[in-house]
């Protein structure tokens, strides 16, 4: 049971890593990760979304069709992506204010579905929730990750305004790595986020294949 | 046989669509209030900062009016007023910037001279465009205590067109669009001004379902 749980983790981190190894969930991969707070924020709200989705699945996975389930499936992210967003604006506004916008696109974001069809649709309740749990932390770690390196390049600060959204204990993680006017402003802007994914996606495989790993995951190679 | 198979299913969908529903009008309920509080929050608070406290004693947003501005689109004046008389006002004003338009709210005292301007949403250049907003500089400061008349109207353009206001180094198109949304809101308050002075004047110039929806 524990080595189950383990495999869930590991592959919800490192191995089969919803941004580096899949390459799911690009939208928010490139729009959100200007900065490493929003990075952070938006994968912790998909996250939240995630677990809730696929706990709730893995739970009534009997009672779900082959035949409707892509339908129910889609019915029980967008619930959960709309109580994310109706508690978040009254909340946990000022996160809301940041992200608002983007919320809604949790619904669009194949991460999440692909997770319900792959791992919680054919598994009970608890391995379910700790597969959405992991991945969306995986997820979150990506985001922050791009969001660090797109943020200390283009503005040369790291987790600026993160006490803006997570409340003034977090005013010590705000830092400035570089004087003022120094970023590369593309960074910042779209083109940084496709540069910033992929030089990560190599690092990623460059230390699996060190690892001795052999390197199978269809995701990257489709893309390729 | 495969008409039940398909009833079964439809009703299966059903459920969840009608258990899911359930779920989400109760945290509707349960939000709707906070998230009411919160929007009114943030709009005392974008109109705090252009209309000070001290010279008002009333609430923003109740005395506010509809009325329609140059382009003809409508827009809520909030009106500030002391012992009964007017001392200021507040309204969106829009420019046109590098990337689409640009919003902001603009006070001015009774007399038409300006008591700030913020820029409330706008999608410029990070590092370029975004000097307007008061967190990344004190640009936007300079047009405190300016009117119509101060500079004149002809000044009331960037260095290089001709103007008395500096353009970013970099970005000219986003303090033109700025300059413009301000004079436009400007000259809108000299057309407009015993309108919006006029106390007795009914809550709305339109009528009333458009106003309620402006305020939603």
């Amino acid at each position: 049971m524990t080595t189950q749980y383990k495999t869930i983790a590991k592959d919800g981190l490192w191995e089969n890593n919803g941004v580096f190894a899949m390459l799911l969930g690009m939208c928010p991969a490139m729009a959100m990760t200007g900065t490493a707070t929003n990075g952070l924020g938006m994968g912790l709200a998909t996250a939240a979304v995630m677990a809730a989705s696929s706990m709730l699945v893995g739970m009534f996975r009997n009672q779900i069709t082959q035949e409707v389930r892509i339908p129910v499936f889609i019915l029980v992210v967008a619930s959960m992506t709309t109580l994310v967003d109706l508690s978040m604006n009254a909340w946990m506004h000022e996160l809301y204010k940041v992200l608002g916008m983007f919320i809604p696109l949790i619904v669009s974001n194949c991460l999440p579905l692909a997770r319900l069809e792959a791992f919680a649709g054919k598994n009970s309740t608890l391995p379910s929730l700790a597969d959405g749990l992991f991945m969306g932390i995986g997820f979150t770690i990506a985001l922050t990750m791009i969001g660090a390196v797109r943020e200390i390049v283009g503005s040369g600060t790291l987790f600026a305004d993160a006490s803006l959204l997570f409340g003034p204990a977090f005013k010590a993680m705000e830092m400035r790595l570089l004087p003022e006017d120094t970023g590369i402003l593309m960074m910042i802007l779209p083109p940084g986020g496709f540069l910033t994914l992929g030089l990560l996606v190599v690092g990623k495989r460059i230390l699996d294949v060190r690892a001795g790993k052999e390197i199978q995951m269809g995701g990257a190679h489709s893309a390729a | 046989m495969k008409k039940q198979l398909t009833l079964g299913h439809g009703l299966i969908l059903g459920a969840f669509c009608l258990g899911f529903g359930i779920v989400l009008a109760a945290t509707d309920f349960a939000t709707k209030e906070d998230i009411a509080t919160r929007a009114l929050e943030d709009r005392l608070n974008s109109l705090g900062q252009v209309i000070p406290d001290s010279i008002h004693d009333n609430n923003l947003v109740e005395g506010a009016i509809i009325m329609k501005n140059q382009r003809d689109k409508e827009i809520t004046v909030y009106r500030a007023t002391k012992d009964g008389k007017a001392t200021g006002f507040a309204y969106e004003v829009y420019g046109t910037g590098y990337a689409g338009q640009m919003k902001l709210m603009l006070g001015l005292d009774a007399q038409g001279k300006i008591l700030g301007v913020r820029v409330l949403a706008h999608k410029e250049t990070p590092g370029l465009g975004d000097k307007m907003e008061v967190k990344k500089s004190d640009w936007i400061l300079r047009f405190d205590g300016l009117s119509l008349g101060n500079p004149p109207v002809e000044k009331w353009k960037v260095k290089k067109d001709g103007g008395q206001f500096d353009q970013f180094t970099g970005a000219t198109i986003t303090p033109r669009g700025v300059v413009d949304a301000i004079r436009s809101g400007l000259e809108l308050f000299a057309a407009h001004q015993d309108q919006m002075m006029d106390m007795n004047a009914p809550k709305q110039l339109t009528n009333g379902a458009e106003a309620k929806k402006e305020g939603h």
